[in-house]
């Protein structure tokens, strides 16, 4: 039994423990499920992009092969780098305000937003760059020099992953900017900082399918 | 002589601000039942005017460009705005947290915000309908989804956002059941409509972003032709299927298992008998659950895949048929040297358990490789499909919605006019679609808009069980909304039911639902241990006999 058989009695109730349960620790284990749920819900949102991934890549695989070569490695690779320190920042954050550190969440997460925007910036130089050579998806692709079969496809691809991707990370932009705002409100202390938590985790998963997304379309060969 | 009591969540706080802005699961239930029951007669009122251009052959009253718009409103309003929140968002989210011995569910505020979300689904969903109607079915399959004209690219985010509202609900139960049981509520404690929205929760989570992300990519297919869905440029329309069914076939589940959660309960109420084999029943709730994310492929027999991964769907459709079962027989057992009374809400379970099981028995028929060549895409699908989902999840919401009608008015509703009703639902759906079951096996293609002559006697006798049908609903609307206000006051618990919103509760319940926190000290249903004394303003012991 996980629920409510530990009620500690007459206790004065903490101001952010919300009236329908009966302790923070079960107001705190709900909402870490909540989250969880949450994110396994946008695996299998991901999931299907991944599956329309592996049905063309095992269809056209020469094709995969060849259309990769056209994306930018190293800003891939770079945009890796700022998203896996984004993650160790926003940690921090969730570090600093359990040792009740006001100031140090807010830089944390203010890094962690930094670098999130980094992101999105290198994400909009290879887009421009993409679109301005025709190397876009199905029936806009105008690029000329590829000898492979429907090479628009990985193009389809990589933009409706990539930009589903982006948009996740713009909602994760604004739900750190809310927490910063929260934070400095003081609604945060060292006793309850469960919705930073629950940004941290969903800034991870954000971070992890990058991790997938990197290496399935920039090194495909 | 009952009174009603004098605080509940109905009359405290008022004001339509407390309500628009409400954080009750009562409340956000009861706001959820409202809206259904609109779409649910808006939806009938679109089957009724196509059985009635279908009672002779050729255009009776309307072209076939509308008659296809009228059959896709009716399926996607039926299934996206009223079968999938039926019984979870609106009998689940009043009851669940009730027979969990909970204050709330888990998160109330998203709890409102997936009503609000649906709210705006509908409202698009109606827009389509104005701007431009949609002539699909509510399957949107492709290449003609992409091409037709009409407002798809709106239904469709429709059902994205829908999508959303379902996935609130759904991940607020599993967190509800997980964290809010009251002490000493063990899993197996739990009443068996409690498992039912549990497994359902399970699948709603796990099977809507599917949909979610297939309805994206349909809108991107359509607005900026991103191919993938199109032989033109490389991509395959038969991935749509695959796509749509990997959500679409759970989605039955998420109609019907809700359905067979409501079954349990009023088995055990009527027959005064604790569900025999409740563990089965409970786990073969998660079992239907498990299996239906394997058997998507079997709507998909003559798209094209290959013949091993037909006999492999067909072989898993088959398995479903054992849970299903289990259920039904453990219903039957319950009753077995029960003490049943005949009340309304038993009345909808015995048609439940005669309609489901044929229902159930005719999706082997379909199951079945070659049997299905010949009946898939006729009326034989859509009476299977009827009997499921109407004879089993609509008859099993009618049997929830009158069994805790008078917990959510604290009044009764007539039990005269209700039998009627009752009657003419039952006779006319069976009126309806046995025909549909006879015309199908004969070759009758659905979705057409014209037939050949042999085929009206049936089509006749069709519309005639359909408009019985919509009597049925017309005299059960009356008696319902007469009741509110005029019905006899019901007492906490007029059926000397078991579970914690009869016996801790009043009718209407208290804001908080509970004046003090329920324990729980007893196995599931005692009613060998236990009298449950019955505030039945109607003689309870007229109905016995």
């Amino acid at each position: 039994m996980e629920t409510s058989t530990a009620t500690t009695g007459h206790e004065e109730r903490p101001e952010f423990l919300q009236h329908h349960f009966a302790t923070a620790q079960q107001q705190r284990e709900t909402s870490k499920l909540g989250i969880w749920i949450f994110l396994v819900t946008e695996v299998l949102f991901f999931g299907g992009l991944f599956c329309f991934y592996a049905v063309y890549r095992s269809w056209y695989p020469e094709m995969f092969h060849e259309a990769h070569k056209l994306l930018n490695v190293s800003l891939g690779a770079t945009n890796t780098v700022v998203l896996i320190t984004s993650s160790l920042t926003m940690a921090l954050a969730i570090r600093s305000m359990q040792v009740g550190s006001k100031k140090w969440t807010m830089i944390n997460l203010g890094m962690t937003l930094a670098l999130a925007g980094t992101f999105l910036v290198i994400k909009f130089i290879e887009y421009s760059h993409k679109i301005h050579e025709g190397l876009v998806w199905g029936k806009f692709f105008t690029f000329g020099e590829i000898d492979a079969t429907n090479p628009h496809l990985f193009f389809s691809v990589y933009f409706a992953m990539t930009g589903l991707h982006g948009i996740h990370v713009i909602a994760g932009m604004i739900t750190i900017s809310w927490m910063m705002y929260r934070t400095s409100k003081n609604h945060f202390s060292a006793d309850y900082y469960t919705p930073i938590e629950m940004t941290g985790l969903y800034w991870h998963l954000v971070d992890l399918i990058w991790i997938f997304l990197f290496p399935m379309l920039y090194l495909v060969g | 002589m009952n009174t009603l009591p004098y605080k509940t969540y109905l009359n405290s706080p008022t004001g339509i601000k407390s309500w628009l802005l409400t954080k009750d699961h009562k409340r956000i239930g009861l706001m959820y039942l409202m809206a259904i029951s609109l779409f649910f007669l808006v939806g009938g009122a679109l089957a009724l005017v196509m059985r009635l251009e279908l009672f002779s052959p050729g255009e009776q009253f309307i072209s076939a460009q509308t008659y296809n718009q009228l059959f896709t409103l009716h399926g996607a309003i039926m299934i996206f705005l009223f079968i999938i929140p039926s019984i979870p968002a609106a009998l689940g989210n009043f009851i669940l947290p009730m027979q969990l011995g909970a204050v709330d569910v888990a998160f109330p505020r998203l709890n409102l915000a997936s009503w609000y979300v649906y709210v705006v689904g509908a409202i698009m969903a109606l827009g389509a309908i104005v701007i431009g109607g949609v002539d699909t079915g509510w399957t949107f399959y492709t290449p003609y989804s992409v091409q037709t004209k009409g407002a798809i690219t709106l239904i469709v985010m429709a059902v994205f956002v829908l999508g959303f509202s379902s996935i609130f609900t759904g991940l607020n139960f599993i967190a509800t059941v997980h964290k809010m049981r009251a002490p000493g509520m063990t899993w197996f404690k739990m009443p068996l409509f409690c498992w039912g929205i549990y497994a359902t929760a399970i699948i709603q989570v796990l099977a809507t972003p599917v949909l979610a992300i297939t309805a994206l990519l349909l809108v991107l297919e359509r607005g900026v032709g991103i191919g993938i869905f199109d032989p033109k440029m490389g991509g395959d329309p038969v991935l749509f299927q695959h796509f749509f069914w990997f959500y679409s076939h759970p989605a039955v589940y998420i109609m019907i298992l809700p359905g067979m959660a409501i079954i349990s309960e009023l088995m055990a109420t009527f027959s005064r008998k604790p569900v025999f084999g409740y563990k089965a029943v409970a786990y073969s709730s998660l079992a239907i659950a498990l299996l239906s994310f394997v058997v998507w492929g079997h709507h998909m027999f003559t798209s094209g895949q290959s013949e091993l991964s037909a006999m492999i769907f067909s072989f898993l459709t088959f398995s479903v048929a054992i849970p299903s079962a289990v259920k039904v027989f453990n219903w039957m057992s319950t009753m077995y040297r029960g003490s049943i009374s005949f009340d309304v809400p038993m009345l909808y379970a015995l048609a439940f358990l005669f309609l489901f099981t044929i229902g159930g028995l005719t999706g082997l028929f379909l199951g079945t490789l070659a049997v299905d060549l010949h009946l898939h895409d006729t009326y034989f699908i859509v009476a299977h499909f009827h009997y499921t989902m109407m004879g089993g999840t609509v008859i099993a919401f009618l049997g929830g919605l009158h069994y805790w009608w008078p917990k959510i008015w604290g009044r009764m509703y007539s039990e005269k006019w209700a039998r009627i009703s009752w009657a003419l639902v039952f006779i006319g759906f069976n009126a309806t679609f046995i025909p549909q079951f006879i015309m199908g096996s004969q070759g009758m293609p659905r979705r057409y808009f014209n037939y050949l002559d042999q085929y009206q006697p049936m089509h006749a006798f069709s519309s005639v069980g359909a408009y019985i049908l919509g009597l049925g609903f017309l005299i059960m609307v009356v008696y319902l909304w007469h009741s509110v206000k005029n019905g006899p006051i019901a007492g906490s618990n007029p059926w000397g039911a078991s579970t914690f919103e009869w016996t801790h509760s009043t009718s209407p319940p208290d804001p908080h639902n509970f004046k003090e926190q329920p324990v729980c000290d007893h196995e599931p249903y005692p009613y060998a241990t236990t009298i449950f004394k019955s505030t039945n303003p109607y003689e309870m012991d007229d109905s016995d006999k």
